[in-house]
């Protein structure tokens, strides 16, 4: 089909803008702006608890802390990009827990099947309540608060308000395990090194691919200097990471499920159509339907998603605590919504990142270890959470309308 | 005559001291001169007309008069009612007696006339509205503006041109001096205008001055005195009419800078009979969303030939958005029976999925709300309605989506730093351009244009009107849907009249005229 082969209006073409380090950093100062929050907060608790902070053993745990909140912050982040909240994933990540103690503890079952069956309960449910959102159109606020306390309520039901454990010991690995080092090293697990170092350079490869392809269309803006430092540093930090986390135990299974779904979501919302579609969705619905989206299946299927990883993180709360208690996963949907919004997703939809979130758990994660190390209280420490994601937010607004 | 005061002072033709005069008014935003040396006075009891390209800074230059962008954060002097002012905000303005109604309507739907018109400046004893009072004044004040409602009718009961109305009662309210309104017809069909323009030249009698901000020059031609063109952000003409007739045509020279010799591109015109149908619709039938007993479109037959534009010509309210959107998809509507062929078979439009596969697209008359992602590039765009083209196996090419952005960026020209800029960022010619790319390049049979041209400047009308020429040419579908008669009779192979839900006329283009439709129209709401 010939569209228009000719160009239809003769007037004359504008000018290009010439990119310039300092324009591209205004345009840009939120990505690198959460990536340097970040760094100085964790920079801060260094200096602080004198070097606690990233020790190998702190580190480790560190990471088995947040790998929940991180898993579900993928599946909350396009929620809040489709334009919707999902407040219910803590009360379904407790019950998840629940069933699966049940499941393996009370009837024995193999703690595989026991897994599936709680990843497909987990579908079921956020299928359920994103039928609610997205075929009835009752506002997703209301569809999951009432989703929390219905959870709530049956995980206490389920547990009979006792804790269930402990659970199988090969489904404790889940969170407890580390990587086996086939390398047999000593004082450091060679294995974790290695596997750092070929995704640092695996990334780095697909990093630089991408950026030759943007660079033959015209369309990159980052100048060279600050992809390779970008990268470079990335690179290091993966690298060193490992390195700390090898002369403990080596690298936590959850770390490595953490990371690769982290990868896949990442890639999903930038480069495929039904990530797209997504952002679509919530960048204005109405556009999107009229553009042949099917917006609803879409709402449905990013609340089934979520469903499926907040029962996986209710999956690794479990086995990290080695049984179900009715408390487990009570007040996390606060910690992942907020990770979301830290991470520069709005409130609104349409906009956010997966790597953005994934910052934000973090940066809040840093934040509870390294005041806990520090003996700040429970109190004090929400208080000073609550102010950092109100911070964050004011200054994602202040940006956006400069 | 015309007096050109070019980059000077405005001066006034009439005598007297100008009620309001801003003098060399400069506004800059980061990176961008918004206005620079702007002049303009208003005479006491003057209709001033304000035109200018979108983007000539028309909107930004009444921002700065009433306040919004309060002083200091612009250079030049505001002189009204013969002292300098400084407002700080709207308040400040407003208490001078300068208001303004925006183009968005700034009322609240879910609140009565008359909570409206006071909102804010509420008649009250010691803290307690006082509502006997209000809905006195408000009765006034409607019968003032010729809206016969209740004031206790909710906003959001009414139409668009009674809203209008329900504004103008509420700047009345706060005793206005010079009244400023931007757009006021842009959503108001041909008689609504026409009272509105009739309640301005009231005011008048009245003393109230009044700035006109309008891309409907003979809107400003009927009802103004003064006339003054911004371009580039900078004023570069001002036209008194009182002086002697000002034509269309000098007007838009003014606001182009360069002669427009013709507003539409030429184009050769189908003979009625030739060519082969390729899209026809038979009694199509539409019923309202809720209220299922209406019948919004009645029984509706069209054809559309290969490398034909056709007009459907009506009255707002006429069912031809209606018509549209349901054959698009069924994306209106409910209990919708009929046909839609395409090349002679009958094909399945019942999703909107369905209606793009079979080669419709359908270019909405509300862009920003039905049209655009307005906080993503130009690029994402493009390419949402045909996604599949760039992507294989859910995987979207990156490069290939740019490069399809880019292109239709060139074709169309998009005026834009590159296909990354948000569309919000965009003028409303441009945004119009991005909607048609989207729309291209899910490589359709049959276009539908629903107001292509609402709200934008004429310059960028030319261009979308020669877009729209050069795909009939390749043998593309038009179907133009239009409340401007004229851009109809200057583009359309044939016109279709619609009212009420049905068809009640059409004519080939060498026999249609403004009369002639909208005789037809008239007729047949008389039959009725």
């Amino acid at each position: 089909m010939t569209i228009m082969e000719e160009k239809m209006v003769p007037t004359t073409a504008p000018v290009i803008e010439k990119r310039t380090y300092g324009g591209f950093l205004k345009n840009n100062v939120r990505e690198y702006g959460m990536l340097l929050s970040l760094v100085a907060i964790m920079v801060f608790f260094q200096v602080m608890t004198d070097g606690t902070l990233l020790r190998p053993l702190n580190l480790t745990n560190l990471v088995l802390q947040n790998s929940y909140i991180v898993i579900m912050a993928l599946g909350m982040l396009l929620v809040i990009v489709a334009g919707h909240i999902d407040l219910s994933v803590g009360s379904v990540s407790g019950f998840i827990g629940a069933l699966a103690a049940v499941l393996m503890v009370n009837y024995n079952w193999n703690f595989v099947a026991a897994s599936l069956a709680c990843l497909v309960a987990g579908a079921i449910i956020g299928g359920a309540q994103g039928w609610f959102v997205a075929y009835l159109k009752i506002p997703s606020f209301i569809v999951t608060l009432a989703g929390m306390l219905v959870f709530k309520g049956l995980a206490l039901a389920l547990l009979q308000g006792q804790s269930i454990g402990p659970f199988p010991e090969a489904f404790q690995l889940l969170s407890s395990g580390f990587i086996p080092d086939v390398f047999n090293g000593e004082s450091l697990r060679i294995s974790s090194v290695v596997l750092g170092a070929v995704v640092a350079a695996v990334l780095f490869g697909i990093k630089l691919r991408e950026r030759v392809a943007h660079v033959r269309h015209g369309m990159e803006e980052e100048p060279g200097f600050f992809f390779l430092a970008k990268q470079a540093v990335f690179a290091f930090v993966i690298v060193w990471f490992c390195w700390l986390m090898a002369s403990y135990k080596g690298l936590p299974n959850v770390l490595i499920v953490m990371f690769v779904l982290m990868l896949i979501y990442d890639f999903a919302t930038r480069r495929t159509t039904i990530g797209r579609r997504i952002y679509a969705l919530g960048g204005n619905v109405k556009a999107a339907r009229l553009s042949g989206i099917k917006t609803e299946r879409l709402a449905f299927g990013t609340f089934v998603n979520m469903g499926v990883l907040s029962a996986l993180a209710g999956l690794v709360f479990a086995a990290r605590l080695n049984t179900a208690t009715p408390k487990a996963g009570l007040g996390f949907e606060l910690d992942v919504i907020a990770a979301c919004f830290i991470g520069g997703a709005s409130a609104s939809g349409g906009v956010g990142k997966v790597l953005g979130a994934v910052i934000g758990a973090f940066v809040m994660g840093v934040m509870n270890n390294g005041m806990s190390i520090l003996g700040v209280g429970i109190d004090y420490q929400q208080v000073i959470k609550g102010i950092v994601l109100l911070a964050a937010v004011c200054v994602d607004v202040y940006n956006k309308n400069k | 005559m015309t007096t050109e005061t070019l980059q000077t002072a405005a001066a006034p033709a009439a005598s007297g001291a100008p009620i309001l005069e801003m003098r060399g008014i400069r506004k800059t935003f980061p990176g961008v001169v918004a206005l620079d040396n702007v002049n303009l006075a208003v005479m006491p009891g003057e209709i001033h007309a304000i035109v200018g390209e979108n983007g000539a800074g028309k909107s930004t230059l009444m921002k700065v008069l009433s306040g919004v962008y309060p002083h200091g954060t612009y250079e030049g002097e505001i002189r009204f009612d013969g002292a300098e002012r400084r407002f700080s905000g709207i308040a400040d303005s407003e208490a001078c007696g300068v208001i303004i109604i925006h183009q968005e309507l700034a009322l609240v739907p879910l609140l009565s006339i008359a909570e409206n018109v006071f909102l804010g400046n509420e008649p009250a004893r010691r803290g307690l509205i006082d509502w006997v009072e209000a809905h006195r004044r408000t009765r006034e004040l409607l019968a003032k503006v010729g809206l016969k409602e209740s004031p206790a009718t909710l906003v959001t009961n009414l139409g668009v041109g009674k809203q209008q109305l329900v504004e103008i009662a509420k700047a009345l309210a706060k005793r206005v001096r010079l009244l400023i309104l931007d757009e006021p017809t842009a959503s108001l069909n041909e008689k609504d205008s026409e009272a509105l323009l009739d309640l301005l030249l009231e005011f008048k009698q009245h003393g109230i001055a009044c700035i006109l901000i309008s891309h409907k020059l003979n809107e400003v031609k009927r009802v103004a005195d003064g006339i003054t063109v911004l371009r580039d952000g900078a004023s570069v003409q001002h036209l008194d009419c009182r002086a002697g007739e000002v034509s269309e045509d000098q007007i838009i020279r003014a606001m182009v800078g360069r002669e427009l010799a013709d507003r539409y591109p030429p184009r050769p015109r189908l003979a009625p009979d030739a060519g082969e149908t390729v899209f026809e619709i038979r009694d199509w039938r539409v019923h309202h969303p809720i209220h299922a007993e209406r019948e919004m479109v009645k029984g509706v037959n069209l054809k559309v030939k290969r490398g034909e534009i056709v007009g459907i010509a009506g009255l707002m309210g006429a069912g031809r958005t209606e018509l549209a959107m349901s054959v698009f998809g069924r994306a209106y509507g409910q209990k919708i029976s009929g046909e839609v062929r395409m090349h002679g078979q009958p094909i399945d439009v019942s999703t909107i999925q369905k209606a793009i596969g079979h080669g419709i697209a359908y270019v909405t008359e509300d862009r920003k709300g039905l049209g655009l992602l307005l906080e993503d590039d130009i690029r994402h765009n493009v390419s949402l309605a045909n996604l599949k083209a760039v992507s294989s196996r859910g995987i979207i090419d990156g490069g290939a989506e740019f490069a399809a952005a880019a292109d239709y960026r060139r074709k169309l020209n998009i005026r834009c730093k590159d296909v990354l800029q948000q569309t919000v960022n965009l003028s409303g010619g441009n945004q119009q351009k991005v909607v048609l790319g989207k729309w291209l390049f899910s490589k359709p049979e049959l276009l539908i244009l629903d107001e292509p041209t609402r709200g934008i400047d004429v310059g960028a009308k030319f261009e979308i009107y020669s877009i729209m020429a050069a795909l009939a040419d390749e043998g593309k579908c038009i179907l133009m849907i239009s409340s401007e008669m004229p851009e109809l009779l200057g583009m359309c192979d044939r016109i279709y009249v619609m009212n009420e839900g049905r068809f009640v006329g059409e004519f080939a283009s060498a026999d249609a005229t403004q009369e002639r439709i909208m005789r037809s129209i008239v007729k047949q709401g008389s039959d009725a």
